[in-house]
């Protein structure tokens, strides 16, 4: 079983991003359940939303407390919320910010995880380019297939294809592509720089 | 077809494809997501000739159901929590009235402190109104049971309450396998209704029935419930021939075969019990499962079947009743042909609570260690209840209890459990 937390706050779309992730699970053939930290919705609260993906149906229907992949939305929940709890020893973190993880002073904390597993992608702002609103979401899911290696980008292009409407969905289908290569070249810097 | 959808989504197609001819419902988290799927379906012209009716309460929302009914209309609703309580009084006339109506308890805890989230207090609230209630373990039992819970009801002119839980369910979005029209035609005929009022052949429903018949026509309805369990199992078996799989039933069994020990339990939370149990099975220790998927009625018999060589039973529930304990483990006490002494009473889970794998393994263990109270509460936070407890000791104008506790929490938005 690999499991996905992702922390946002309310009005990101953080509860749909983990839907559509379980969605494009499901359409390579494996069991997942999204589900959401069932918060009174508010705009601007902290919000987590849960995905599980496995080969075998899920009947577990606890919180997710460890964590494989974490994906942040909202780099402002990182000194608020303790996002970082019980992720697995080289679990995977996908963090939406234009900042490097010197500036978000968590250079020291991510020392202790494999750097391939670790990548910032500016999501919000692929987002604004393509959907033309800060909604981040299928930005990450598509950063989220670069670095996990989980889920294809074909599925996560087809699930956001079958959640949103035509015109949005291809603009988060455009999105997501960017954040995907973007994350991509990054993982690239990273694997030169190990070998290097 | 195999689809990953919202569980509200899944109910709202079962019910659709079940072909209700009246739909009358009110909002209320976290039942809303399913009438308004329906509302969308009816107002695309999917359910034609169906009629949704916007109410202006729960109380409306059933007596529109009943007087729906009684018209021979196959009538449907959903609801939760405090807007169950609001209906109450015509939910008891529903049942007492013989009529089939088909509702959806998106189970959520009760006020006060008002709460959204998940427990079972609203629908076991309600236990003795005379509906018949069944219990879904997952999105796919939640879709199967309201296609039987008609079915159900209108072979035994009886209401049908299905209860699935509150977000946990209702907006986890899981692998469903939504049948065809075919197959649903196929289980559940048209509505023919017992009582119908027709003003081709007028009848009177709802009369008055004083100390001279109001007894028996109570046994009636007692007898109607006992004679469910009898048909209840039947219609899961013809149910399996239709679609193809396991659904409903009055209750499911699991690792039970040479278990000492038996977790009993209602809805979702089985799934993560039966995870833990597997742990435990792994260790080498005996220990199964009975969920309960019909509460109401009783299923004494299944229970008392699949209890008969338990040495202890541990009873998991999302309810409490004040002042005693278990409302669940008070039936199962009754059924187990062991002494009360070796029925366990945890209460978990309320007000949404999250109930993990690690807290059960504890409290599991703790029963076959004989270290487990009669009545307890997983993961009660003693030392908050101390400190209201000791304000109360100290002054006399203590004040309110949840804000008081709320005050001594702090900020909760940190925690993810």
């Amino acid at each position: 079983m690999f499991q996905v937390r992702i922390h946002g706050r309310g009005g990101q779309g953080v509860v749909t991003a983990a839907e559509v992730l379980s969605v494009a699970a499901f359409r390579e053939g494996r069991h997942a359940q999204a589900f959401p930290s069932f918060g009174s919705e508010r705009t601007g609260a902290p919000v987590v939303a849960f995905c599980r993906i496995d080969t075998r149906p899920i009947r577990l229907r606890e919180p997710i407390l460890a964590p494989d992949a974490l994906i942040i939305q909202d780099p402002t929940l990182l000194h608020q919320v303790d996002v970082f709890g019980g992720l697995v020893p080289a679990g995977y973190i996908l963090i939406n910010t234009t900042r490097s993880f010197e500036e978000l002073g968590l250079e020291e904390f991510m020392a202790k995880f494999p750097p391939d597993r670790l990548c910032t992608v500016p999501a919000t702002e692929l987002a604004l380019k393509h959907v033309r609103r800060p909604l981040p979401n299928a930005a990450l899911l598509g950063g989220f297939a670069a670095i996990s290696g989980q889920i294809s980008l074909e599925a996560v292009s087809a699930a956001i294809r079958e959640k949103f409407p035509d015109k949005v969905a291809e603009a988060n289908v455009a999105a997501a592509d960017e954040a995907y290569a973007y994350v991509r070249r990054e993982m690239e810097e990273t694997q030169r720089a190990q070998a290097g | 077809m195999l689809k990953q959808v919202e569980g509200s989504a899944a109910v709202a197609e079962a019910v659709a494809l079940c072909r209700p001819e009246v739909i009358c419902a009110y909002p209320i988290s976290p039942q809303t997501h399913i009438v308004e799927g329906l509302g969308k379906l009816v107002s695309a012209g999917r359910l034609a000739p169906c009629e949704f009716i916007n109410v202006e309460s729960e109380f409306a929302a059933m007596s529109v159901a009943i007087g729906a009914s009684a018209a021979g209309a196959r009538a449907y609703t959903a609801t939760a929590s405090q807007g169950l309580l609001f209906m109450a009084e015509a939910v008891f006339n529903a049942a007492g009235l013989g009529l089939p109506i088909v509702m959806t308890v998106a189970n959520r805890a009760l006020g006060a402190p008002i709460n959204i989230w998940n427990d079972h207090t609203d629908a076991l609230s309600q236990r003795d109104c005379g509906w018949i209630q069944l219990f879904a373990e997952d999105n796919q039992e939640a879709l199967d049971l309201h296609i039987q819970a008609f079915r159900l009801a209108e072979e035994l002119s009886l209401p049908v309450m299905v209860c699935m839980d509150g977000f946990i369910l209702t907006h986890a979005y899981e692998r469903v396998d939504l049948p065809t029209q075919e197959q649903v035609d196929a289980y559940l005929p048209p509505y023919e209704p017992r009582q119908v009022l027709d003003p081709a052949d007028p009848v009177s429903i709802g009369a008055m029935v004083g100390p001279e018949a109001f007894m028996e026509v109570r046994y009636l309805a007692h007898a109607k419930q006992r004679q469910a369990l009898e048909l209840i199992p039947a219609w899961a078996d013809e149910f399996k021939r239709v679609f193809g799989r396991e659904s409903g039933g009055l209750a499911h069994t699991y690792r039970l075969e040479d278990a000492e020990t038996v977790v009993v339990a209602l809805g979702s939370v089985l799934g993560t019990i039966k995870d833990t149990v597997d742990e435990l099975r792994d260790q080498g220790v005996r220990i199964g499962v009975l969920g309960i998927t019909c509460f109401r009625p009783w299923p004494t018999a299944a229970v008392r079947a699949a209890l008969a060589n338990a040495k202890r039973v541990v009873v998991l529930e999302k309810s409490l009743a004040v002042g005693l304990g278990g409302i669940v483990s008070n039936n199962v006490s009754a059924s187990y042909p062991g002494s009360p002494d070796d029925v366990h009473t945890v209460v978990a889970g309320l007000g949404g609570r999250a109930i993990t794998r690690a807290s059960l393994r504890r409290v599991f263990t703790e029963a076959i260690e004989g270290r487990l109270e009669h009545v307890t509460f997983l993961d009660l936070d003693h030392k908050l209840v101390e400190r209201v407890l000791a304000r109360e000791r100290e002054q006399r104008r203590s004040g309110p209890i949840a804000e008081g506790i709320l005050k001594d929490l702090g900020v909760v938005a940190a925690k993810i459990g």
